[in-house]
């Protein structure tokens, strides 16, 4: 029986019987819920405290820059958390909760669980919430470039939506860009069209595995002498898993493939200035973060 | 000819030397006649099992009563003294192949199983035997023990458990009652139980060693060994040698001052402790600016080896504290990041060997040192953090050779004795400076194995660089004690893993297969011709140990970061190995 099921049918017995023992526990239940709703307002006990902000920074720098990137302004790999309006948080509270539990379906970890190092205390936790609000730029910055017209970019001329989907609209050889503009920096964005074979973007994420499949591009050929180009959804050393531009996926045994090649090339095109020139990837961007600050 | 610290005149060996190997063929297991009787010839723990599974439901069932009773009430004494592991059986298992007695199986730390049932020839045909879910979630890292067909084994939290070793049902679970502020470092994990008369030892994450009684899980007894809240943990597997159990402490990453400690088996009373860290007045202290030793780390987080002869337990430490910034603790910092000998019974040391002095980016020399009888030498390898492949004299402590085995950018000279001397670029930096190996080092706890019948040491290693900064950190006690951060380095290559086989003699990478991605798990041989490895992506691999050749495979469902162990039970050959949340076991179909 679910623990919750249980206490309420003690409650009703209790009820049926003593009806001033129900009272004192209805009394008992909202001091337990203004208090727990209390706990959730919890401001930091740091907040403002320039030496721990310090800490913190040291703090940040060991437990988080690999992914948000020193002074916390986002790395390839996890948002800029300098921007005011954060994705997943915006009270103290709620930072501490993402910091301690993670983010479930995100490659954000609980505190202490990434298997390497030691995870905080709720003190250094607190310290680098201190730290983050220090850093954090109060007014956004002035929009740079046209939403409207990047997402008529990102849909057409631009051929972006050929591989990328964004709010269901799209294809699937690429990441999924839905979020990207909440998550990345926009010189990240601008960097992965521009390079985008300087950094692979992360694909699936095992629970246990220490780093997550990236995009390689592959090229096999099958015993019977088909060639077959793609985008690795996951490999092990004994099989491959693979979505080509037709978006089929081919799930292959290495040793049965006449020829196995990697290749660290994105499958994504450079994108250079000739075929989207700095204004147009601005409007772009401008595009992805519209939707990403949703 | 010359004599080495007591050991017997030995004729001088080639290297490889296959051929003096001993080629245990035959498994030890009572050759059971098939039909009825089947259980009244075996060891004790199996008759208990035929007598619980009631054997009075099978046709031939008044006999087998009968004769139960007959037997067991005359060798039952003797039944009782085989299941005893004495110290005499741990000196000697390399006579009980069917069992796995010690972490690395054996205790000259090769981690090769003289089994041979599953070979060259039959390794494709491997099939699971049975799956046994902890329950638990993280990282597995324990080695199973195996002893007269029951497995010890341990998982996340302090768990412990004795199985079936034919079926993997479970005998008895114990979980430690753990307070909620313990300070693992990298996951609340355990490698592994030791064994001992009738009780298996836990080092707890709460820094205590307990017994618990091999046949119930009862603890026996519990034994704080210092304060956890100050960042000692313990996870390593201990080691029972004599009637001692030897344990190593965790914390380098807490800046505790590390210890190994060993404890009578009997009543858990401590018969010794060795600071890694000398105290004033101590050999060594001097190598410690200030009142830095006081914090110095120097952990000793893995299962050292035992050498029987010499009576001197070898134990390897990790790294100074903080672990990646040098500032305020100029010097050596003895004996960190060392191979230390140690006399078994008084935990004085006769000889250390200081892999990374003053080491700044982590790289613990915690792994597995493995002894080695060669050209007449009695010589202990260490496949180190640091990334070189360093072979000492046992007996003195003298270092033989000290090869590369992986990408290595912090040293380009050898100091008169042959050891690596680090570059003064190689520390690190506010700015952030790279250096391979990065922090995981090119490999690190995953137990290595030694083949004495390809005379090849196989390791795991990984080409990582990292890009490494200055954090300062003031000392706080219980808080993580880093002093610096490091990064993927942006400009190298992406992280690539292998599986190597060197030739101690030379140095030499003679074989090596590389993984997708790194990987965490140890390394198995077997006298079957057979090297046994996991993988980050979930495979078991079976290898051909001279070629290098995958043979044969299975997907476990769960990277691996445990070593995989072989033992036999009723004349069959297990491989078993831990991934994701379970422990495995393999054989012939």
């Amino acid at each position: 029986m679910p623990l919750m099921e249980q206490k309420t049918r003690v409650a009703e017995r209790r009820l049926r019987w003593r009806a001033p023992v129900a009272f004192g526990w209805a009394v008992w239940l909202a001091t337990l819920l203004v208090a727990t709703a209390s706990r959730a307002d919890d401001r930091n006990p740091l907040a403002g405290d320039a030496k721990a902000a310090k800490a913190g920074e040291y703090e940040f720098r060991i437990n988080c820059a690999l992914c948000h990137g020193l002074g916390a302004r986002g790395g390839g790999r996890g948002p800029d958390l300098t921007r005011a309006v954060k994705k997943h948080t915006h009270s103290d509270a709620e930072m501490f909760q993402v910091i301690s539990n993670g983010i479930p379906g995100t490659a954000m970890p609980a505190n202490g669980t990434n298997g390497q190092g030691v995870g905080m205390t709720d003190e250094e936790i607190w310290q680098i919430i201190t730290y983050i609000r220090s850093q954090e730029v109060k007014a956004p910055a002035a929009a740079v470039g046209n939403a409207a017209r990047g997402k008529d970019l990102f849909y057409s001329d631009a051929n972006c939506s050929l591989c990328h989907m964004v709010e269901g609209r799209g294809g699937r050889l690429g990441p999924e860009l839905t979020g990207v503009g909440g998550s990345r920096t926009r010189e990240a964005i601008i960097d992965s069209v521009r390079n985008p074979s300087r950094r692979l973007a992360w694909g699936l994420t095992e629970a246990t595995k220490e780093f997550p499949q990236e995009y390689e591009s592959v090229t096999v050929v099958t015993a019977d002498g088909k060639q077959i180009k793609g985008v690795t959804l996951n490999e092990d050393s004994f099989s491959v898993q693979i979505m080509d531009a037709g978006e089929h996926i081919h799930l292959l045994e290495k040793d049965k493939l006449r020829s196995f090649q990697k290749s660290r090339q994105s499958a994504m095109p450079v994108y250079g200035t000739d075929t989207l020139s700095d204004k147009e990837l601005a409007d772009i961007v401008a595009y992805l973060s519209s939707v990403g600050a949703k | 000819m010359r004599s080495h610290g007591g050991y017997p005149e030995v004729s001088e060996q080639p290297w490889k030397s296959g051929a003096s190997a001993p080629r245990l063929r035959a498994l030890t297991g009572p050759g059971f006649s098939p039909g009825c009787p089947r259980g009244l010839k075996a060891s004790f723990p199996r008759i208990r099992n035929a007598a619980l599974e009631g054997p009075l439901f099978h046709g031939c069932v008044r006999r087998t009563a009968r004769i139960l009773t007959v037997w067991l009430s005359v060798s039952v004494f003797a039944s009782w003294a085989t299941a005893q592991v004495t110290f005499e059986r741990l000196v000697n298992s390399g006579k009980e192949p069917q069992n796995w007695m010690t972490y690395s199986g054996d205790y000259t730390g090769k981690r090769f199983s003289g089994l041979d049932q599953i070979n060259l020839t039959n390794a494709r045909t491997m099939v699971a035997k049975w799956v046994y879910q902890t329950a638990a979630t993280g990282k597995l890292e324990t080695t199973p023990l195996v002893v007269d067909g029951i497995m010890y084994a341990t998982a996340q939290d302090d768990r412990a458990f004795a199985l079936d070793a034919r079926t993997g049902r479970p005998i008895w679970m114990y979980q430690r009652p753990l307070p909620g502020d313990i300070r693992p470092c990298c996951g609340r994990v355990n490698r592994g139980l030791a064994i001992l008369g009738d009780k298996v030892f836990l080092g707890t994450l709460d820094a205590h060693v307990i017994a618990l009684d091999a046949k119930t899980g009862a603890v026996v007894w519990d034994v704080a060994a210092v304060d956890y809240r100050t960042g000692n943990s313990f996870t390593v597997a201990p080691l029972a040698v004599k009637n001692l159990v030897v344990i190593g402490v965790s914390g380098g990453e807490y800046g505790v001052r590390g210890f190994i400690d060993a404890y009578d088996a009997d009543t858990g009373e401590r018969k010794w402790r060795f600071y890694t860290v000398p105290g004033p007045g101590e050999p060594g202290h001097d190598t410690w600016e200030g009142e830095s030793w006081k914090t110095g780390g120097a952990p000793a987080w893995n299962t050292g080896t035992y050498d029987a002869v010499t009576n001197q337990i070898f134990w390897p430490t990790g790294n100074p504290a903080p672990s990646n910034r040098g500032e305020g603790r100029a010097g050596d910092n003895l004996y960190s990041n060392s191979l230390l000998a140690l006399n078994a019974d008084t935990g004085k040391m006769n000889w250390y060997f200081q892999f990374t002095k003053h080491d700044e980016h982590d790289w613990d020399a915690t792994q597995v040192p493995v002894m080695i009888e060669a050209g007449g030498k009695h010589l202990i390898a260490q496949a180190d953090r640091n990334g070189f492949f360093y072979v000492l004299d046992r007996t003195s402590g003298k270092l033989i050779s000290a090869n590369a085995f992986g990408k290595v950018t912090w040293s380009d000279t050898k100091d008169a004795e042959g050891r690596p001397l680090a570059k003064k670029e190689a520390s690190p930096t506010l700015e952030g400076h790279t250096v391979c190996p990065g922090a995981a080092g090119t490999t690190n706890f995953m137990a290595p194995t030694y083949d004495p019948q390809t005379a090849l040491f196989y390791v795991t290693a990984r080409d990582q660089c990292d890009t490494f900064s200055t954090a300062p950190q003031p000392y706080e006690a219980g808080h993580a004690y880093y002093g610096s951060a490091y990064f993927p380095s942006e400009e190298a290559e992406p992280y690539r893993g292998f599986l190597k086989a060197i030739d101690p003699a030379t140095g030499e990478i003679k074989w090596k297969f590389e993984h997708p991605s790194p990987t965490w798990s140890g390394v198995l041989s077997t006298a079957g011709g057979l090297v046994f490895t996991g993988d980050a992506e979930g495979n078991f691999i079976a290898f051909d140990a001279s070629a290098g050749k995958p043979l044969w495979h299975f997907q476990m469902g769960g990277a691996v970061y445990a070593a995989p162990m072989a033992f036999a039970v009723d004349g069959k050959e297990y491989v078993a190995i831990a991934a994701g949340s379970a422990v495995y076991a393999f054989g012939l179909p």
